[in-house]
């Protein structure tokens, strides 16, 4: 069975500040980022859908040790955040100075835009990143 | 299906820098596990070795077949498990059903690893591959990230203060480097710590700092595995394993509807219970996942140990020592004690069967009349696997 969203498509997508998941036509579940199943009742009958990208920030901690070859982005804010549409989502937020970041994030209402993580020798290429900004 | 007991442990030094390779740290345990067992190399039909980062540690491969012709055990058939760091608790879990079924009577299960042979830029990026590459890397996630978004999460969910929490965290740090000093085999077995030092520590990621994470480290850790006819030709103090379990994670925004709990555990463990016939009550010593101290708490509720929000009281109230209601991690922990990811489980299992033996009492460590443990491995963001071990059933 052939992915209704592959992540080259998502990513595709991504680089374009557009956000796209999946939703399914048996629960109306929204799943993002895309996976071949629906993630809550794992129905394979999904049709994909162009999320808002818009959300509340449910937590987020400053990265101050990074990854070999990522050293220069620290510090960095890592963010989960809950979209509008259901689904939870990893960015980052660049909105603030790492070293204030606090409990106090936590439910503020975010609009994703994107950056690029151009990819190690690890990586099969570069990967647009959801990449948020306050709303509020 | 047959009963299964572990009838020899062999378990190296933890250390930052070892001398010797991933393979020679395998057999040096493996050796000592043969010979507690009084098995001979011929004897043992099947190896299954944890083993994560020989990859890109040593630039090795396929290290269980060398392991097992290096040991003696000629041409037997011989199987890597890799589950980030449940890799080896995996591979006892496979083991164990081997020998369950009939197939085999003995069997040599362990892991090795030798993280710190990557230097910690390296080891940062390798260990984040326990985390989804495609959707969750590219924003930069690390092994550190992973609990600290757990912890501030945990901190607003269950509504305690950050200051308390805090508090709790640096404690189960002191006590795993306590117990470390008493452990021979402990990478930080000189090394007692204060509650003041965890919190000074420089940050990784907040609100985590240095003292609330593990280390890197190298070693290895075996098993034998044998079947109960086989066993009690063998020892006169068998320990069986009378529960496992196993569950898998999503990457870690799919865990939404559950965080901070890690649903995959609470089946795992569930499992383990359900198929020893106990539950968590039942539990005389503990070594769970305490890859960070926030994982302690976490992994403490998800094992049914303390209501969900209330897992650092357990160790606020001195219940998590070693005479408490849930002696956790006598062993120092993967925190004081080290973790060499492949090696983990294997570690924390031969712990628990040397803790049921009773063979602690001269490194002061003995909990007293312990005859029920249980294991606890989490690997990467959400592979769980958990084992009960018993003496006297």
């Amino acid at each position: 069975m052939e992915y209704k969203l592959s992540f080259k498509e998502y990513h595709k997508a991504l680089m374009k500040n557009k956000l796209m998941g999946l939703k399914c036509k048996e629960c109306g579940t929204v799943t993002c980022p895309p996976q071949m199943s629906c993630s809550s009742c794992t129905g394979f009958d999904l049709d994909v859908t162009e999320l808002s990208g818009k959300g509340k920030i449910t937590t987020y901690t400053t990265v101050y040790v990074a990854a070999e070859g990522r050293e220069s982005e620290a510090p960095y804010i890592i963010v989960l955040v809950e979209l509008e549409e259901g689904p939870w989502i990893m960015g980052n937020l660049y909105d603030l100075d790492p070293s204030r970041a606090s409990l106090d994030l936590i439910g503020r209402p975010v609009q994703m835009g994107t950056r690029i993580f151009p990819g190690d020798k690890y990586s099969d290429g570069p990967a647009a990143r959801p990449a948020f900004r306050f709303a509020d | 299906m047959r009963k299964v007991a572990i009838v020899g442990t062999g378990h190296t030094d933890f250390m930052s820098d070892a001398p010797k390779t991933e393979v020679e740290m395998f057999c040096e345990a493996g050796t000592e596990a043969m010979q507690e067992a009084s098995v001979v190399p011929k004897d043992i039909q099947a190896l299954y070795c944890g083993n994560v980062f020989g990859d890109f540690a040593e630039g090795q491969g396929m290290i269980q077949s060398y392991i097992a012709n290096e040991l003696g055990c000629h041409h037997v058939p011989a199987t890597r498990f890799e589950g980030a760091c449940a890799s080896a608790t995996l591979a006892i879990r496979d083991a164990f059903m081997w020998v369950a079924s009939g197939f085999y009577d003995v069997v040599l299960v362990g892991g090795t690893e030798k993280a710190t042979a990557m230097g910690t830029p390296l080891a940062t990026r390798t260990f984040a591959m326990g985390s989804d590459a495609k959707y969750e890397f590219p924003a930069g996630i690390t092994f550190p990230a992973y609990f600290a978004l757990l912890a501030n999460l945990y901190a607003y969910k269950y509504e305690v203060a950050m200051e308390r929490l805090r508090e709790q965290m640096s404690m189960i740090s002191v006590q795993s480097h306590f117990y470390g000093t008493k452990n021979p085999h402990a990478q930080f077995k000189h090394k007692e710590i204060t509650m003041d030092q965890v919190s000074k520590g420089f940050v990784v990621a907040s609100p985590l700092r240095l003292l609330d994470c593990c280390p890197f480290s190298d070693g290895a850790a075996v098993l034998v595995l044998a079947s109960e006819e086989k066993a009690k030709q063998l020892t006169d103090k068998p320990v069986y394993i009378t529960g496992i379990g196993q569950a898998s994670s999503p990457k870690m925004s799919a865990q939404a509807p559950f965080l901070p709990r890690i649903r995959a555990r609470e089946l795992s463990v569930k499992q383990a219970y359900d198929m020893a016939g106990i539950g968590p009550e039942d539990i005389d010593l503990c070594e769970l996942h305490d890859c960070f101290s926030i994982a302690s708490i976490i992994a403490a509720e998800n094992m049914g140990f303390a209501e969900n929000g209330k897992g650092g009281e357990l160790w606020e109230k001195g219940e998590t020592k070693i005479d408490g209601k849930i002696p956790i991690n006598i062993s120092g922990g993967l925190k004081a004690k080290g973790h060499p990811i492949g090696a983990t489980g294997a570690s924390q299992t031969c712990e628990v069967v040397r803790q049921l033996r009773g063979d602690m009492a001269a490194e002061g460590r003995q909990v007293e009349g312990a005859k029920t443990g249980l294991v606890d491995t989490l690997g990467g963001d959400g592979i769980i696997s958990n084992l009960i071990l018993q003496t006297g059933v």
